[in-house]
């Protein structure tokens, strides 16, 4: 049982300072939609304003195409699961995980059962009588994710949950919550700053910045097609040329920059006036002997080079000691290239995107 | 010279603390020594008279009565008030919080007699006539305010975001209060219940002022000071000290005992 | 406001409102202003209330004003009071000193607990002892010529001096406690620092450690000169023939002659020196009611 939410057009000010901008948005039932974006983007308030915490200065929010304006977080039907958890330290775990039945004053044996069957779930059978302070980080987790279901929500509000987490509990909980969320099939709603995991869990990613929703699209389109230089930047690494646009030719154009002019791909809304800039990814360039006619072709020196095991990284310099990165696979073909060797750089057009600058953030509020 | 001078800190305690158990002790013993005038020197007899005279004295007995009826009184009213004020002034912030901190904690650095005289004139101007419900009133207006410096302290180590995560399950704001915000407060709820209990029996100022013509332990033991003294009051201060003893290693025990259950808790993750 | 009606809801924030409104304006605000306003006020047979007679002056602090034996002892009070305060803090810091930096911490509780315990027993068993202790055939006398330091028992009951040692057997706890913590918290390292610097010990008392324990200090100064000022136990007690303090004249108004309205007065004024001296030492040691009130 899982809603639909729609923001319309929300906006939330603090005083004079516009935390999120305009943001509209439709996440689907059953969705795994996560807002990705650097702390301070307003991804956090957002989350805040859909459990009913903060209300919105302007636009609407609806969960399940009930209008969610003047309903108190009590009574709407989402489940956060907090960044510090916030379970209830002086109660045991499963009567943290039956607090939103007791309040809704189902019996002790039914909150017991369903607190046990929620507890095979999430994987920690056999725990309903500890406390919480002999649980491990990612059990805490799991308690905290059972409690949530407890009340059968129509959407899952996830704020940051893994950031406290070390590196390999963090890439087991990835896969868990994906499981969780698929099994259930309950609307997540995920706040994160880290890429890797709003890419791997995700049906849809909506990137943040300054308040503003710079894209919202499945996890390949938000690194393949990436709609202006700020979902470039901050998901995956790039090469960045500045420079100008010389001609244009449909989908494509040709882009003047320091390093030479080459032919590209143009992003959604650059006009010749816009400033924009050319974004290549290292995975997508080459180094070749001989350029292949009419390629994109940038003569580099190797500068550095650092086997990292399935792929390596090769730092270039081009004539006037522009730095480069390049990164190729290691599938036994390429030989790892000599410092000092000298090779040309190519990337094909269709590698290579002119994307507009992110959209300056708004002073104040709009009028 | 570091261990001369840690000596002489060393003898400077011990006088101190003989300068502070010694009079109480003297006072203990003079309640055995068949005396008319409470005294340790000279020795006449090892007697147990006074404490049968204090049992038998029925003026005490009611002024003890009144005593523990008026602490009773002072715990239910200045422990809902102090925590009520302290859950208000947490949430408050600014300068409304100095002011209402400013005037809450007023009534701790007033003369006793001052707050015992303002309560006599304020509830005469409804009528209402000196006694045993003024004091208790007058009492707890200071009172209060340990209750409630106590319930706040305890306050800053809870985390709002129990309250939110309780809200979001569903709970109503009576049940997120029941269930998660005053369970929180118990421990500190219930060593303001036993300040207040203990500080309302040893109050003597305020009491004087408000208890028109009823009599508290206090007020007792000074009266019968100033009248005609006999040992029955050593007798009566003996048992006073030996309960008061009791109960403060009573409370150091179980103090210990709950920080060395706490500290044994792993830390939270 | 907001934040506490959106924290708890509109009802429950309103019992928190009332409760607390009730404590500070029922219990605390209406009867000072009341005591306040009636220091104005003529002691008046009840029918004379409100009626003709029942004119604002100032006639009661005039009273006062006029009484040189009254302003004679409300000087004495003060006066006494802080020898008292200055008495109690010579005394308890070598001791707060010693718990928090000297002692070791596996005594300190249990030293502690020692030291709560006069505390716990009520003030009126304190003065009591005293009154024992005291008395001219009482155990300090014959304590003192059993060893031989003097040959006649003294009177001590004579002028403030058994007041003196009675207010600062029963308030030197409380300078200690505050002081003790305020040295506590200074980290040890920075006496280490200048011992190693070469400073002498006073020096390093006068230009670290009390500059830092200004706000324990502070606290249990106006601690205790408020309770000596203020008390009652004591001073009556431990009184001599000469001895009178600024309690018992209010006292006298109150109860002997009945006229409370001059008996606000001279509590108002008692409140007001308290409220002045409290300033005092804000000012002077530069902390503010925040930290007194620890």
């Amino acid at each position: 049982m899982s809603a639909a939410i729609e923001l319309a057009n929300v906006c939330a000010d603090f005083g004079s300072f516009r935390a999120v901008d305009h943001v509209n948005v439709t996440i689907k039932a059953g969705e795994f939609f996560s807002f990705l974006g650097p702390s301070g983007c307003g991804k956090t308030t957002i989350l805040r304003m859909v459990s009913g915490f903060i209300d919105p200065s302007e636009g609407e929010i609806t969960i399940g195409g009930q209008n969610m304006r003047g309903i108190r977080p009590n009574k709407r039907p989402t489940a956060l699961i907090f960044q510090n958890l916030a379970l209830f330290p002086l109660m045991p775990v499963w009567e943290n995980i039956s607090f939103g039945l007791e309040v809704r004053g189902v019996d002790k044996q039914t909150r017991r059962a369903k607190a046990e069957e929620l507890l095979r779930l999430v994987d920690l059978p056999g725990s309903a009588d500890k406390s919480i302070a002999q649980l491990s980080g990612g059990q805490k987790q799991r308690v905290a994710i059972a409690r949530a279901l407890a009340v059968e929500p129509k959407v899952m509000l996830l704020d940051e949950p893994l950031s406290a987490l070390d590196l390999k509990l963090r890439q087991h909980m990835r896969a868990e919550l994906r499981a969780i969320q698929k099994r259930t099939n309950v609307t997540f709603i995920y706040i994160t700053h880290d890429q890797g995991e709003a890419l791997a869990m995700s049906d849809r990613v909506g990137v943040m910045s300054h308040g503003k929703l710079q894209q919202v699209a499945t996890p390949q389109e938000i690194y393949n097609r990436p709609a202006n230089g700020f979902v470039a930047s901050f998901v995956g690494e790039n090469n960045i040329f500045t420079g100008q646009i010389e001609t244009r030719n449909g989908t494509t154009a040709t882009f003047r920059t320091g390093c030479g002019t080459f032919r590209a791909l143009l992003g959604p809304g650059v006009t010749d006036t816009t400033p924009s800039k050319l974004y290549v990814r290292p995975e997508q360039a080459r180094l070749v002997d001989a350029p292949p006619a009419g390629a994109n072709n940038i003569p580099v020196e190797v500068a550095d080079v650092a086997f990292e095991g399935n792929f390596i990284n090769i730092q270039v310099r081009n004539g006037d000691g522009r730095a480069l990165v390049i990164e190729a696979r290691n599938d036994g073909s390429t030989a790892v290239p000599p410092p000092g060797s000298r090779f040309n750089m190519v990337f094909a057009p269709e590698q290579a995107l002119i994307l507009a600058d992110e959209a300056a953030p708004a002073q104040g509020r709009a009028a | 010279m570091k261990a001369r001078s840690n000596f002489l800190f060393h003898a400077y305690m011990v006088a101190f603390l003989a300068y502070m158990l010694l009079p109480l002790i003297v006072m203990g013993g003079a309640a055995f020594n068949d005396s008319r005038f409470p005294s340790v020197y000279p020795w006449v007899g090892w007697t147990d008279r006074w404490f049968l005279d204090l049992w038998n004295d029925g003026r005490m007995w009611v002024a003890f009565r009144n005593t523990i009826g008026v602490a009773l009184a002072v715990v239910v009213m200045s422990v809902p008030i102090g925590t009520a004020a302290a859950i208000l002034i947490n949430s408050v912030g600014g300068t409304a919080r100095s002011v209402l901190y400013g005037f809450m904690i007023a009534p701790v650095l007033t003369p006793g007699a001052v707050i015992g005289i303002s309560t006599l004139l304020f509830w005469n101007k409804f009528s209402v006539p000196a006694g045993l419900h003024l004091s208790a009133v007058g009492q707890t207006s200071y009172i209060s305010a340990f209750v409630m410096l106590l319930v706040l302290a305890r306050l800053q180590s809870f985390d709002r975001a129990l309250e939110e995560a309780a809200l979001d399950l569903g709970a109503s704001h009576a049940q997120v209060v029941r269930r998660i915000l005053l369970p929180h407060l118990y421990p500190a709820i219930g060593a303001g219940a036993a300040i207040a209990f203990f500080q309302s029996v040893e109050n003597f100022n305020t009491t004087l002022f408000t208890r028109g013509t009823y009599d508290t332990l206090t007020v007792y033991v000074f009266s019968r000071v100033r009248s005609g003294i006999t040992p029955t009051i050593n007798a009566l201060a003996l048992i006073l000290v030996t309960l008061t003893i009791i109960g403060a290693l009573w409370y150091e025990i179980s103090r210990r005992r709950t920080m060395r259950r706490l500290a044994l808790r792993p830390a939270p993750a | 406001m907001r934040d506490l009606i959106r924290r708890y809801g509109a009802p429950l924030a309103g019992v928190f409102v009332v409760l607390t409104a009730f404590w500070l304006l029922v219990l605390v605000i209406l009867p000072y202003l009341y005591l306040f306003e009636n220091s104005f006020r003529p002691y008046l047979p009840v029918v004379d209330i409100g009626g003709p007679k029942d004119v604002y002056s100032l006639n009661n602090y005039l009273t006062f004003f006029e009484s040189p034996i009254h302003i004679y002892v409300f000087f004495v009070t003060i006066i006494y009071s802080s020898v008292v305060t200055a008495l109690c803090f010579a005394i308890a810091y070598p001791l707060a000193y010693y718990l928090s930096k000297v002692a070791t911490s596996a005594v300190v509780p249990t030293l502690f607990l020692l030291l709560l315990i006069p505390l716990w027993v009520s003030e009126i068993l304190r003065s009591f002892a005293w009154f024992i202790i005291l008395a001219l055939k009482g155990p300090l006398n014959y304590g003192l010529m059993g060893l031989g330091i003097i040959d006649q028992p003294v009177r001590w009951m004579s002028g403030f001096r058994s007041i003196i040692i009675g207010l600062v057997y029963t308030y030197v706890l409380f300078m200690l406690f505050p002081v003790y913590n305020a040295v506590q918290s200074l980290d040890t390292n920075q006496i280490e620092a200048a011992e190693d610097l070469g400073s002498p010990w006073w020096r390093t008392h006068w230009r670290v450690i009390l500059p830092h324990a200004k706000p324990g200090i502070a606290s249990g100064a106006v601690t205790v000169f408020m309770l000596s000022a203020g008390s009652i136990l004591v001073p009556t007690l431990l009184a001599s023939t000469t001895s009178r303090w600024f309690t018992e004249i209010i006292q006298q108004w109150m109860f002997e002659s009945q006229d409370w309205n001059t008996g606000s007065a001279y509590a108002f004024l008692l409140m007001l020196i308290c409220t002045v001296f409290v300033t005092l030492v804000m000012r002077v040691f530069r902390v503010r009611l925040s930290d007194i009130a620890k």
